[in-house]
């Protein structure tokens, strides 16, 4: 074994963790007082900040001790004492990903994103958001996730309104209410279930892993407690009908945002349905599944519809982001190992499926300055390797079989037969709309013959090309490989669905009983 | 032969209040025999006077951890952790304003001790307040405090605005002081005693006879109808915007900083001493001030277009939000109390550096307090945005500002006295008052240049100023992130 291994499952001294939040945090700040006049400068340390988060990232990945379903690297300290509040920090099949994901990201944003204005500001906001998201999904206690879950919307409202389009300041507007709305609910559920807990577990503790072993929560308790988190989340997945300032905030936000938006933001609402609501209120969370996967396939359906009407390229990718989240969600609450795996692997899938999309027509927007699909036409002709790029990215999004979105669709869908029938049964044309409005849109952007405007579309360039490439290799290699993925990620599923069990007495049939039912039916 | 018996005195429990007492009237004295002092020289000296006020507060914070708290001039003044935090504070908001009072008063052509001498006067008044054990020294805590107050928002001369101002503030003030004082006789008529922890005992008791009890709960309205007008809460709000927008903007942030430390203070402990066994009683007024308090300042803070006023509304909400602690407060519980304190220290130092930024944005005359004033600091000024932006993130209740601290303290105080309809009213009104926390930043930072900015006057930032728009972003972060030594000491300046 290497030395990366030798020190895993908090045995690692250094903590890598903490390093991931304070990295970033570190750069934004270095970046923000770094001086004006040698803005290559700013660019550098910007980038290698992020590139050492990305180095943490993979680090820990790699000595990510694959079986343990617990909390592995866990970094723990008191930090306001007198309300029970601590640094609490710790990472499990269901973030691991989420985590990689982000330190892979922001880099390549870093990259591949030209702001043309005010550099600084947007390089020091990018750092600060990227140390809002990662200790988002490391936080293992509840306040101190609030105080990530809800900085993010600071640099990102920035982002949005500093350097979108025009209607930048109604679409970040929009953005920072909504999803402080729902924040707002969870500190008063947040405090209120830590001291109930205080009951159960004799001291004040907003640490989630206490809270969720000795607290013990009336049945209704549970169930005001888990929509009061539940809201929140809701609202940054986008669940329908909560999803309205997802296409305002993705087709305004500069393409760096987007990219961020969709690849991690969105995840948190996803990711803290799983961490917070089903983990700490399994019971409400059984209890209101026919709620939550009616809404979601609601959002698969309407985001498909939606995304086929559009007229904004950009657009068009959003609306379709909240089919595909829908997706997610409905995995969640099917309850079974394969839909909970296959929507945790869809979170990362979409990150980089979506992300993808959004740098490309980021793209084309800045060599045609229009998203409009109408004026855009025939682009194969003149730019084959960046249509070749944008039917990969399309394909996987659709799922096909073969690329990386095959895989968690197709597993939602089959876990979730057993316990969600008739939903999947209607979600699934969710998958047959997805083709129908991407190849569509694709038919119309990129074949027939490209007019005057059109005819000067640049070639994908090689530095365009060296950004995309990460995206297309984790599209191939998650499509054709996911095994090393769904390896890590099952056992924290297994155990967060043993424990639903235990508390609700919601069994899930396995897949052998699966066809037994069916016989019958 | 009978003798005249004084009562004995601890000199150092009421040091802080002589520094403060005696370094004015000399200040005003040698200011009047003396040619005019160099600049910036009386905010100085007014600063240099809260030294050794704070050092002394400080002493005696310590010393009643080891000997208890006192009771002192004949049971007139209660020394006690509770009184000595809000001096503290008061003081240090003192300090922070005559600083950022010093070139205001130079730009706009006002300089003179004067303004300087009514600070303290006014902030001797709310120390009074903070630690009056009597109703008849309360009150007079309160006029010494108000009428400090009158002079300063009148105290632009060659603004009309200001003139206005004072007036109204004024007027209503002296009508909010009858009630407050018809209420004092009331409660007289009902216990027997203006002494406030004498009150406590007696009613004590539990049952008074029927014309007692309705004696007590006519002066308890009353009583709480002239508290409320002081700390501005609704519905007894309507001279805030007013007053706020015309006082020049220093003292704006004097009284929305200094005016509410000593009102709550008092009212906190008329309500938990003296009231505290008739919770029942007050416990659904406070209720329904706080909520409309918390509702009518967010929504009408947000169809502003004063920043000054918008200010002025959004300090109705968060005097909504202090009554949330004063509820809990209501449920016996004392977290209540501290969550209370803790709110109005940190909402202080977050007042005092929105108003400095405003005042310097506010530009020559003082007028310039437009939500479009602030189009484009955020490129003239970047640093001075930032501060801005640190204070509206930390009003809006941001994490990692002291604002969530203080909202994060007060919600929990709320949930843990089962007040969660009052906590989830507060925290959407808060969503609401963020639009206008928004629009500040959006026209600081993303706002397009219009016609005529330009030709607009620069912002100048001088050096005092910037002092206290440093150091207030600074705690304001600091206390976002490291709050326990706050929260612990709150904790203990607890009323019991």
């Amino acid at each position: 074994m290497s030395i990366l291994a030798s020190g895993t499952h908090g045995g690692l001294a250094f903590p890598v963790l903490t390093a991931l939040v304070l990295v970033p945090l570190i750069g934004a700040v270095l970046t923000a007082v770094s001086s004006n006049r040698r803005p290559e400068y700013t660019k550098l340390i910007a980038l290698v900040s992020s590139v050492i988060t990305g180095g943490f990232g993979l680090w820990m990945l790699a000595s990510f001790e694959t079986g343990d379903a617990g909390f592995q690297f866990v970094s723990k300290h008191q930090w306001i004492e007198s309300w029970g509040i601590g640094w609490h920090l710790g990472v499990d099949g269901i973030s691991l990903f989420l985590v990689v994901l982000t330190g892979v990201l922001f880099p390549l944003v870093i990259i591949g994103c030209d702001p043309h204005h005010d550099e600084k500001p947007y390089l020091a906001w990018l750092l600060l958001l990227e140390a809002g998201v990662m200790g988002s999904f490391l936080s293992l206690d509840l306040v101190l996730f609030f105080l990530f879950f809800e900085i993010v919307l600071v640099p990102m409202y920035f982002l949005i309104g500093g350097w979108g389009y025009d209607q930048r300041i109604y679409a970040a507007t929009k953005f920072f209410l909504y999803t402080m709305v729902g924040s707002a609910l969870m500190l008063v559920g947040i405090v209120t279930t830590a001291l109930l807990a205080r009951n159960d577990i004799g001291r004040l503790t907003f640490d989630l892993v206490e809270i969720a072993e000795q607290g013990n929560f009336a049945a209704s308790t549970g169930r005001w407690l888990f929509f009061a988190f539940a809201i929140a989340f809701a609202v940054k997945v986008p669940l329908f009908p909560l999803h309205t300032w997802l296409p305002d905030a993705h087709t305004q936000a500069p393409t760096a945002g987007s990219v961020i938006l969709a690849g991690v933001l969105l995840k948190l609402g996803t990711y803290g349905l799983l961490r917070f609501g089903v983990y700490l209120f399994p019971e409400a969370a059984v209890w209101s599944r026919s709620l939550f996967l009616t809404l979601a396939v609601i959002g698969i359906i309407w985001g498909a519809i939606a995304a086929t009407m559009q007229t904004d390229l950009k657009r068009l990718v959003a609306y379709s982001s909240v089919a595909h989240l829908g997706f997610i969600v409905l995995g969640t609450f099917a309850f079974t190992r394969e839909a909970i795996g296959g929507g945790v692997m869809q979170m990362i899938n979409h990150g980089v499926s979506t992300g993808a999309l959004f740098l490309l027509v980021g793209m084309i927007y800045e060599r045609r300055h229009t998203r409009q699909i109408a004026e855009l036409r025939g682009l194969q002709k003149v730019a084959p390797i960046f249509a070749a790029a944008f039917t990969v990215v399309m394909l996987s999004s659709i799922g096909v079989p073969g690329l990386n979105g095959f895989v968690g669709e197709f597993l939602v869908l089959i876990g979730s037969f057993s316990t969600a029938r008739w939903w999947v049964v209607i979600g699934a044309t969710g998958v047959i709309l997805a083709a129908l409005y991407l190849l569509w849109a694709y038919q119309r952007v990129f074949h027939g013959e490209p007019d005057e405007a059109n005819s000067t579309f640049r070639e994908l360039r090689l530095r365009e090309g060296m950004v995309l490439l990460p995206f297309i290799g984790l599209i191939v290699f998650c499509g054709v490989y996911p095994k090393p993925m769904l390896d890590r990620i099952d056992p924290s599923v297994k155990s967060l669905l043993e424990r639903v069990e235990e508390k609700s007495g919601f069994v899930a049939p396995d897949m052998v009983h699966v066809e037994t039912h069916e016989g019958e039916g | 032969m009978s003798t005249v018996e004084y009562p004995s005195i601890d000199w150092l429990a009421i040091t802080p209040l002589i520094i403060l007492l005696g370094g004015m009237l000399v200040t005003l004295v040698v200011a009047a025999l003396t040619p005019v002092w160099r600049r910036g020289t009386y905010a100085l000296a007014t600063a240099v006077l809260v030294v050794p006020t704070v050092i002394v507060e400080m002493v005696l914070w310590n010393r009643i951890g080891h000997e208890g708290p006192v009771s002192i001039i004949n049971d007139a003044l209660s020394i006690d952790r509770f009184a000595i935090l809000v001096w503290i504070a008061i003081a240090i908001a003192v300090a922070l304003v005559s600083l950022s009072t010093a070139e205001y008063l130079r730009r706009e052509d006002l300089d003179g001790p004067e303004t300087y001498a009514l600070y303290v006067c006014a902030a001797l008044g709310g120390m009074i307040m903070a630690s009056a054990n009597d109703l008849i020294v309360l009150f007079l805590g309160l006029e010494t405090l108000s009428i400090a107050l009158y002079v300063l928002a009148a105290s632009h001369r060659r603004r009309a605005e200001s003139q206005e101002s004072g007036l109204k503030y004024f007027v209503l003030g002296g009508f909010a002081s009858a009630f407050f004082l018809y209420g004092i006789a009331l409660l007289y008529g009902a216990s027997g005693t203006t002494n406030i922890s004498a009150m406590g005992e007696a009613f004590a008791g539990g049952v008074l006879t029927g014309n007692d009890d309705a004696m007590l709960l006519a002066g308890v309205a009353l009583l709480l109808v002239g508290l409320a007008f002081k700390v501005a809460a609704a519905p007894f709000h309507f001279w805030t915007p007013d007053v706020y927008q015309g006082a020049p903007t220093p003292v704006t942030s004097f009284m929305a900083s200094v005016g509410k430390l000593a009102a709550f203070a008092a009212m906190l402990r008329v309500l938990v001493v003296a009231l505290g066994n008739r919770a029942d009683d007050w416990r659904p007024v406070i209720w329904v001030l706080a909520v409309a308090s918390v509702v009518i300042g967010s929504v009408l803070a947000v169809v502003q277009s004063d920043v000054k006023r918008m200010l002025a509304y959004s300090s109705i909400s968060h005097a909504g939000f202090i009554l949330i602690g004063v509820e809990a407060a209501g449920h016996g519980n004392a977290d209540g109390v501290a969550s209370s304190l803790l709110y109005l220290v940190l909402y202080g130092v977050l007042v005092i550096g929105s108003f400095t930024v405003v005042a310097l944005v506010a530009r020559t005359g003082d007028a310039n307090t437009g939500v479009g004033a602030f189009r484009g600091l955020g490129r003239e000024r970047p640093l001075l945005a930032l501060a801005m932006t640190v204070f509206v993130l930390a009003q809006a209740g941001m994490p990692v500002t002291s604002g969530f601290i203080a909202k994060f303290s007060v919600i929990k105080a709320a949930a843990d006295s089962e007040s969660y309809a009052v906590a989830i009213v507060a925290m959407v009104a808060s969503v609401i008052a963020a639009v206008l926390y928004l629009r500040i930043m959006i026209n600081m930072w993303m706002a397009d240049p219009e016609s005529g900015d330009e030709s607009r006057e620069a912002v100048r930032v001088p050096l005092t100023a910037g002092v206290v728009v440093a150091l207030g972003a600074a705690f304001t972060l600091f206390a976002g992130i490291f709050p326990g030594w706050l929260i612990d000491a709150t904790r203990d300046a607890v009323l019991r």
